[in-house]
C-alpha cells in the first residue's frame, strides 16, 4: 500500500520572511503560518501598547461585480448593504437559510455594482461555491484570494506609521472605511479595521510586493516599538477585544443572534437566508447564548472544557485563554440564556475538577478612546 | 547547550540524580515549544509520581502541557517560586526553573533515560519531522 501524502502545505507570499525573523511556524487550516516571533505576551503587548504587523494574507478575497450584485449580496449576508456608501466596509456573516451563518466576513463597496468580500481563509472555497450558488441574478463572483496578500498594522502608533508610508493621509478614514492607496510604493486597498480590539489598518496588495513592503513596514515602525505578530497574539487580542473567531463561536450550529451578533442581523431590510429563523428567535428566544467569563482561580480555561453551573455541565468554552493585557484567565461560552447573567458564577471543568469562574460584560477589553 | 549532568526522557524533561534524590525539570526544547509560561500546577510534598505517569501541568498563553516524571518515587520537595514566577520556566528551564524533587523509589529507572548527547540527537529528529 502506498500512503497518500499529505497535502503540501500553503504558503503566503511572506513565508521566507517570517523564517528569516525566526518565527515559529505552525500549519493552520492548511497554511504554513508564523504563530509566534517573539513571544506572545510581547507581541499582544506591543499592539495595545505601540504597534504590531501581522501577515493575515492566508485570509480569503471574493469579489463581486455586476448591475445585481447588491440584491445577491442582500440575500446572501446578514447585515444591510445597502447601507454602505463607496469605499465604505461593513462587518456580516454569510448566511444560511438555519439562520447560522457559514462565515463571518467584512464587505467592502468600491461602487454600487462592486464588492470585495475578505473571509476566514478556513472557509474561502466554501464561501466562494456558496455565494455562487445563491447567485440567481447572474452576478460576477470570482475568489481572487491568490491576487493578494494582505497585512493589518494594528495598535495606537499604527496610525503615525502608515502616515509615513501611504500616499494619502490615512488619519482621514474612518472606522471601516477605505480607499485605494499607496503604501510604500505598492499600490493597494487600505481599510481602517482590525481583529484586535486597537486602532489600526489592513493593506490587501498584490503577493510580489510582499517581503519589501513588510520590511520596509517594519523598519519605519521599529523606533516606535513595531515588532512582527504572529496568530498566537491574533487571536489573544481578538478574545479579549471579544470577537467571535469562526468555528468556535460561531458555526453552522449556532444562529448570529445566539453568537451576540444580532447586531449584524438587519431584520429589517427584507429577505435574506435565515430572516425568518432568526426573527423567530427573536421573538420567542433562543436555546443557548454567548458569555464572556473569568476565572476566580488560577488556572485558564482552555477550548472545549465542560462549563457547569451549580455542577451541571451546560456548555462548552468555546475559546479559553490567558489573557496578556488583562493579566486575567478569561474565556467566551455558550450557556442556557436564562443563566446568561453577568455576575452570575459558573464553573469550568479543568481536569477533573470545578474550578469558579464569573460571567462578565463582553468585551473583556475597550481600548481608551 | 543540554547539560551532560542531567538525563532526559522523550516527553521533553531532564532529572539531575544526587545520591538517592533526583531534581526534575523541563527541558530548553520543551518550553520554547511551550512558548510564554504563565501557570505551573505541581504535587505536593509527600505524594508519590510514577515513572512514565503524569505529575503536573504547565500552563503557557498558548496551550497546557502534560509533565511526565522520569522516575517513580516519593515528593519531597517542590519549586514554591514558580507560584508567582512561571516564566522562570521560559529564562532557566535546567537550573532555577526546577520542578520537584523526588526521593528515588528504583534507582534502576535512570538507566532508561537519554543522556545529553542521546537527547540532542532525538530533538533534532523531531524537529526535521
Amino acid at each position: 500500500m502506498i500512503a497518500p501524502a499529505a497535502p503540501a502545505l500553503k504558503r503566503t507570499a511572506l513565508n521566507a520572511a517570517h523564517r528569516a525573523l525566526g518565527a515559529k511556524m505552525v500549519e493552520f487550516c492548511g497554511w504554513d503560518m508564523p504563530v509566534e516571533y517573539s513571544g506572545i505576551t510581547r507581541e499582544h503587548m506591543a499592539v495595545r501598547t505601540a504597534a504590531g504587523l501581522f501577515d493575515v494574507s492566508h485570509m480569503g478575497e471574493i469579489q463581486i461585480r455586476g448591475p445585481q450584485a447588491l440584491a445577491l449580496l442582500q440575500h446572501v449576508t446578514s447585515n444591510d448593504v445597502s447601507r454602505l456608501q463607496d469605499n465604505q466596509a461593513q462587518y456580516s456573516a454569510l448566511m444560511l437559510s438555519t439562520g447560522c451563518a457559514i462565515d463571518d466576513c467584512v464587505v467592502h463597496r468600491f461602487a454600487a455594482d462592486h464588492y470585495f468580500i475578505c473571509v476566514n481563509a478556513s472557509n474561502t472555497d466554501k464561501d466562494y461555491e456558496w455565494i455562487a450558488q445563491c447567485d440567481t441574478w447572474g452576478v460576477e463572483v470570482r475568489n481572487v484570494s491568490a491576487h493578494y496578500s494582505q497585512i493589518a498594522l494594528q495598535g495606537p502608533k499604527a496610525l503615525g506609521i502608515m502616515s509615513r508610508l501611504a500616499d494619502s493621509d490615512p488619519g482621514d478614514l474612518k472606522y471601516y472605511w477605505f480607499r485605494r492607496a499607496r503604501c510604500a510604493g505598492v499600490e493597494g486597498i487600505l481599510a481602517r479595521t482590525g481583529y484586535t480590539g486597537e486602532d489600526g489598518f489592513e493593506f490587501y496588495f498584490p503577493p510580489d510586493a510582499s517581503a519589501e513592503l513588510w520590511n520596509t513596514l517594519l523598519d519605519a515602525g521599529r523606533a516606535e516599538g513595531l515588532i512582527p505578530c504572529g496568530l498566537g497574539a491574533r487571536n489573544t487580542l481578538r478574545l479579549e477585544a471579544g470577537f467571535a473567531l469562526y468555528g468556535h463561536e460561531l458555526d453552522e450550529q449556532t444562529t448570529l443572534l445566539e453568537a451576540n451578533l444580532g447586531w449584524i442581523a438587519k431584520l429589517d431590510k427584507g429577505e435574506f437566508l435565515g430572516r425568518e429563523v432568526l426573527a423567530r428567535q427573536r421573538a420567542q428566544g433562543m436555546p443557548k447564548k454567548l458569555i464572556g467569563f473569568e476565572m476566580l482561580d488560577r488556572a485558564p480555561a482552555r477550548d472545549g472544557y465542560a462549563i457547569c453551573i451549580h455542577g451541571k455541565p451546560v456548555g462548552k468554552v468555546t475559546s479559553g485563554s490567558p489573557a496578556p493585557f488583562l493579566k486575567k484567565n478569561i474565556g467566551m461560552a455558550f450557556v442556557p440564556p436564562a443563566d446568561a447573567v453577568a455576575g452570575r458564577e459558573i464553573q469550568v471543568e479543568i481536569r477533573g475538577r470545578l474550578a469558579p469562574a464569573r460571567i462578565v460584560p463582553l468585551p473583556f477589553y475597550k481600548r481608551p478612546k | 547547550m543540554y547539560p551532560p549532568e542531567l538525563l532526559y526522557t522523550k516527553e521533553h524533561e531532564w532529572i539531575r540524580v544526587d545520591e538517592s534524590v533526583g531534581t526534575i525539570g523541563i527541558t530548553d526544547f520543551a518550553q520554547k515549544e511551550l512558548g510564554d509560561v504563565v501557570f505551573v500546577e505541581l504535587p505536593k510534598p509527600g505524594e508519590h509520581v510514577t515513572a512514565a505517569e503524569s505529575f503536573g501541568t504547565i500552563e503557557s498563553v498558548k496551550a497546557v502541557s502534560e509533565i511526565y516524571s522520569p522516575v517513580s518515587g516519593e515528593v519531597t520537595a517542590v519549586n514554591g517560586k514558580l507560584q508567582n514566577n512561571p516564566e522562570l520556566v521560559n529564562s532557566d528551564p535546567h537550573g532555577e526553573a526546577w520542578l520537584i524533587r523526588v526521593q528515588l523509589a528504583d534507582r534502576a529507572e535512570i538507566d532508561k533515560l537519554m543522556t545529553a548527547d542521546e537527547y540532542e540527537a532525538f530533538i533534532q529528529k523531531e524537529k526535521a519531522h
